[in-house]
């Protein structure tokens, strides 16, 4: 391996930082410390580019060992510390802190163990999602959850995100494909979270936990076998209130699909500048169903489908006759978010939770939104499980249209709470979302999730300020807070 | 290339969603942000808001392979490829590279776009080669000692045999189809002749005129790609002259025809080549892609190989060119087609990048190799000399010489029906 460099001088850097820098750089050698000022700041930001922070130290550790022992050496020193994979969130969650250390996983990317037989794989956090995938096709063999970031997040990020995909509908988050969790903890101790065993489950508290519990290190994935048959079609439908009405009716009919996606015309607008997916001229909104399991059973719910997707007004149906036709009709969906930067210099990805009957009453509202504030907004989604993910667009080089698109972005949240929703489907609260907490929680149920997190975490050094929109001190009673926010004056918003 | 003034909003276009990571070499290599396409972008960033380039900054830019898979894996649009040789340009003028760098750099540009100069080194090389020397100056690593970069250059000097010359017509063979020009490129002239020698005959025999202007020099693609944009344009214009009276323009080295086909925005701000670059950049086909388009007419002998087809990064990152080598390739009867792990990856090779950054390049070519090795295929096709001589020293490093051909050469033995062994025997 090269040599990045020797420790880089770190001028600037705070008499703590440099110390523990050193510290570092003699536990870790080689080149997985990072203190140049212009490195640093590659780090600064996650997919979520408006929140920014330099990060005081970079480490890029290779061991679960190391980890703990980076872990220990910023308990010693009290500075706090952040996990980080492939820096895809959605939600500022790996925000690095400007007085502490970014712990990045991407060099940590073994993958230890494939067992078939008992259909599992042991990967390190840093294994690119789509690569387990790759690893167990040959076997009949797959890993189900598949953001749409697939080819680039990391398992490690899944976990700490609950990520989910288009195929949650039928085989869940990421929740319900982890066995068992390596995991350093707050005090530098390593652990193993497993699923099965009496007790309480604190490999489900751990998972989605956004990295505020501690960094998990190792972990046991199930693999799902690769259904006998699928079957994908696309139906375009002049509006999205028609593929509404589809959804519910194949919802209503009993059929569970492997998914069932919608994307808006603007949305479809971008999909085709960027990846040039040629979907049905003209339409306001097309529908991806995926069918998958046995052959007869997928054969008979799929004409239903296209019936019910004709009954409800669909003018085309295309139907994957093979792979690379399924493979072009996903394109579109999977690269729709980034192709967004296509027909916009800035974007914010929205990502909220409706019931799903309230679909048409809540784009209705969202479209009101657009047209009084004139911020457009296109719409793609997990319809399946009322999952929205709305792209609210802005030039980021005009005088306050940040600031305009932000609030149209929180209505649009504020619009699934009113309907009995969330604020995150799947990208988690992080950093962005920490403000719209009180809005779907009270005090006394935030109160007692922050008891949770003091129990693992009583320092408050591991990724603290995310999630909850006021820190808690470990200790402190109930209802009672101190001290400013601690991202107060140190993240620029935009 | 239009001037510097797009820069803020090429940069704007990167939305930073990582989906180009898992394609970039140096990501794979080092897992870390600054030498991914992502990173380098920030610095871009970085250094448009003010941050001066710095040695740290360079050296990440300088890591870039200008493989241009990360242009394929943008779902954004970001044009990368615009991107690097503007900073590469930057980089030349504003930041003082030590004395044995630039020596080398200056070198390797004095040499290698000038086929003058490389003819004269083909004697006292193929003289070194012939008494063994080679062998011992290898042995004892002298050269690595001196300077890695030599080494390098040493290491991958093809074997060499006579040069044939090529006149400056030949004819169609039957009824004509097209009348064409072919470009024969600097190092794939003189260290690989054989290969231009093949595409002449392959196109003659496909019923094309083949015309080989006299006047052509170097296509400016290494330049180019280095930030020596100046350089770049001046080998530019030569070209274009040579070229623009042809009705069609066929190249055979990846490396040339994207450079070629990139005439249009290098000379896009020069009002009175513009559009003789425009006019250039449209006709300009890799042979691979005209072949195919003019469609198979001569017959195809069997030709009971099996082959690893290796996609070069300036056929298919940028020119986008996969499915037509593929295709003609399975078009030989017997002939069998593997695919190599990891195609996006790049081999290492990258057109100085081997001499500049042996190490990196070694680390990749021996990735490239294993994947290469894996296929169990006997002949390893690539459509770029580079890439080629790049991962044939990689196989042969790890004991598992492989023989090597050109797309053109392939069919050229399948056209002449030549049969196996004009290909498999010769082994690096
Ligand atoms: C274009 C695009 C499309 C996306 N589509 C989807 C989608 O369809 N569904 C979806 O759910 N998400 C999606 N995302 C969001 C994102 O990809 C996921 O949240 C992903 O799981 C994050 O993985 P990562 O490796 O990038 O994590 P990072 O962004 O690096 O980190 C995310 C969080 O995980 C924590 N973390 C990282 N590694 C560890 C670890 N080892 N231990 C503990 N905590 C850790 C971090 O502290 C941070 O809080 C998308 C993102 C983009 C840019
Ligand atoms: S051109 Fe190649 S090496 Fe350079 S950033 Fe893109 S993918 Fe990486
Ligand atoms: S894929 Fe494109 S938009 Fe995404 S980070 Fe890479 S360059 Fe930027």
């Amino acid at each position: 391996m090269r040599m990045l460099s020797e420790l880089e001088d770190g001028e600037g850097m705070d008499s703590v930082l440099r110390t523990l820098a050193r510290d570092l750089d003699v536990l870790l050698g080689g080149d997985r410390v990072i203190t140049d000022p212009v490195r640093l700041r590659t780090y600064e930001c996650d997919g979520l580019t408006n929140h920014r922070a330099t990060p005081g130290i970079v480490v890029l550790p290779d061991s679960a060992e190391q980890v703990a022992g980076v872990v220990r050496e910023c308990v010693r020193a009290g500075v706090p510390y952040v996990a980080r994979g492939s820096g895809t969130g959605l939600s500022g969650g790996a925000l690095p802190r400007t007085d502490g250390v970014l712990i990045v996983t991407s060099r940590m990317r073994r993958i230890l163990e494939i067992d078939i037989p008992n259909q599992r794989a042991v990967v390190e956090p840093g294994v690119i999602n789509l690569d387990v995938t790759r690893a167990v096709r040959a076997d009949g063999y797959y890993f189900a959850p598949d953001p749409s970031s697939q080819q680039i997040c990391s398992v490690g990020g899944n976990v700490a995100e609950n990520s989910g995909g288009a195929h949650c509908l039928k085989y869940g988050f990421t929740a319900h494909h982890v066995l068992a969790c390596e995991v350093v903890t707050p005090d530098g101790e390593i652990v193993e979270l497993a699923a099965d065993g009496p007790g309480y489950d604190l490999l489900g508290v751990f998972v989605g936990a956004e990295g505020t519990l501690g960094i998990t290190t190792k972990i046991t994935v199930r693999l799902t076998r690769v259904p006998q048959t699928v079957q994908t079609l696309l139906a375009a439908f002049e509006s999205i209130e028609a593929g509404g009405r589809a959804v519910s009716a194949i919802i209503g009919a009993g059929v569970v699909p492997a998914a069932i996606e919608m994307m808006d015309a603007l949305s479809i607008e971008a999909a085709e500048a960027a990846v040039n997916c040629a979907y049905p001229p003209g339409a306001g909104a097309v529908l991806i169903v995926e069918l998958d399991g046995p052959e007869p059973e997928v054969a008979a719910q799929f004409a239903d489908v296209e019936r019910l997707c004709r009954d409800a007004g669909a003018f085309e149906i295309r139907i994957a006759a093979d792979d690379a036709e399924r493979a072009l009709i996903w394109k579109g969906r999977k690269s729709a978010f980034a192709a967004v930067g296509r027909i916009s210099p800035a974007y914010i990805v929205q990502d909220g939770v409706i019931p799903r009957t309230a679909l048409p009453q809540v784009l209705a509202r969202i479209d009101a939104l657009s047209a009084e504030s004139g911020v457009r907004v296109a719409n793609v989604f997990h319809a399946g499980d009322g999952n929205l993910h709305p792209l609210v667009l802005f030039d980021d080089a005009e005088p306050g249209a940040a600031e305009r698109a932000e609030e149209v972005s929180g209505a649009i949240l504020d619009l699934c709470i009113e309907h009995g929703g969330s604020i995150t489907g799947e990208h988690g609260v992080g950093v962005d979302k920490a403000r719209y907490m009180p809005r779907m929680f009270t005090e006394a149920d935030l109160d007692t999730m922050q008891m949770v997190r003091c129990g693992f975490d009583p320092g408050g050094l591991c990724n603290p300020g995310k999630v909850f929109p006021t820190p808690r001190l470990c200790g402190e009673v109930p209802g009672v807070r101190k001290g400013p926010h601690p991202f107060e004056g140190k993240a620029d918003l935009f | 290339m239009s001037g510097h003034d797009d820069l803020p909003k090429l940069l704007g276009d990167c939305v930073h969603c990582g989906f180009c990571l898992p394609t970039c070499p140096t990501y794979v290599l080092w897992g870390e942000e600054m030498d991914s396409p992502r990173g380098r972008i920030h610095l871009m960033q970085q250094h448009a808001e003010g941050a001066p380039m710095s040695a740290p900054m360079v050296k990440h830019f300088d890591a870039c392979l200008g493989c241009m898979a990360c242009v394929t894996a943008c779902p954004s649009g970001v044009q990368y490829d615009r991107l690097i040789e503007m900073t590469r340009a930057q980089v030349e003028d504003e930041h003082p590279r030590p004395l044995r760098d630039r020596a080398v750099r200056e070198a390797i540009f004095r040499l290698f776009p000038y086929r003058r100069r490389l003819r004269a080194l083909r004697g006292p090389l193929r003289a070194y080669q012939r008494t063994g020397l080679d062998r011992l100056v290898r042995r004892t690593g002298v050269l690595e000692r001196v300077s890695p970069s030599l080494a390098a250059m040493e290491r991958l000097a093809p074997p060499l045999g006579r040069a044939p010359r090529l006149p400056e017509r030949v004819a169609a063979r039957g009824e004509r189809r097209a009348t064409v020009a072919m470009l024969t490129g600097c190092v794939q002239g003189e260290f690989f002749p054989e290969v231009n020698a093949a595409t002449a005959r392959v196109l003659a025999l496909e019923g094309c005129d083949v015309l080989i202007p006299k006047g052509q020099g170097c296509c400016g693609a290494l330049s180019v790609h280095s930030g020596r944009a100046e350089e770049g344009r001046a080998f530019a214009r030569r070209t274009i002259e040579a070229f623009e009276s042809a009705d069609v323009v066929v190249v055979n080295a990846a490396g040339c025809g994207s450079a070629m086909k990139e005439y249009r925005t290098l000379l896009a701000d020069d009002p009175s080549w513009a559009r003789r670059a425009g006019a250039v950049s449209g006709k300009t086909r890799d042979l691979a892609e005209f072949l195919l388009e003019l469609g198979p007419r001569a017959a195809r002998r069997p030709l009971p190989v099996t082959v690893a087809y290796h996609d070069a990064c300036h056929l298919s990152h940028a020119q986008g060119v996969r499915a037509q080598p593929r295709a003609l390739l399975s078009g030989i009867p017997e002939l069998t087609v593997r695919e190599v792990a990891d195609p996006d990856i790049c081999c290492g090779s990258a057109g100085t990048y081997n001499v500049l950054n042996p190490g990196t390049a070694a680390e990749l070519g021996d990735r490239k190799a294993g994947n290469v090795a894996a296929t169990g295929a006997e002949l390893l096709v690539a459509a770029n000399p580079g890439c080629t001589m790049q991962i044939a020293t990689a196989l042969r490093r790890r004991g598992t010489p492989i023989a090597v051909a050109h797309t053109a050469e392939v069919l050229d033995a399948s056209l002449r029906g030549l049969g196996p062994d004009a290909l498999l025997g010769r082994a690096w």
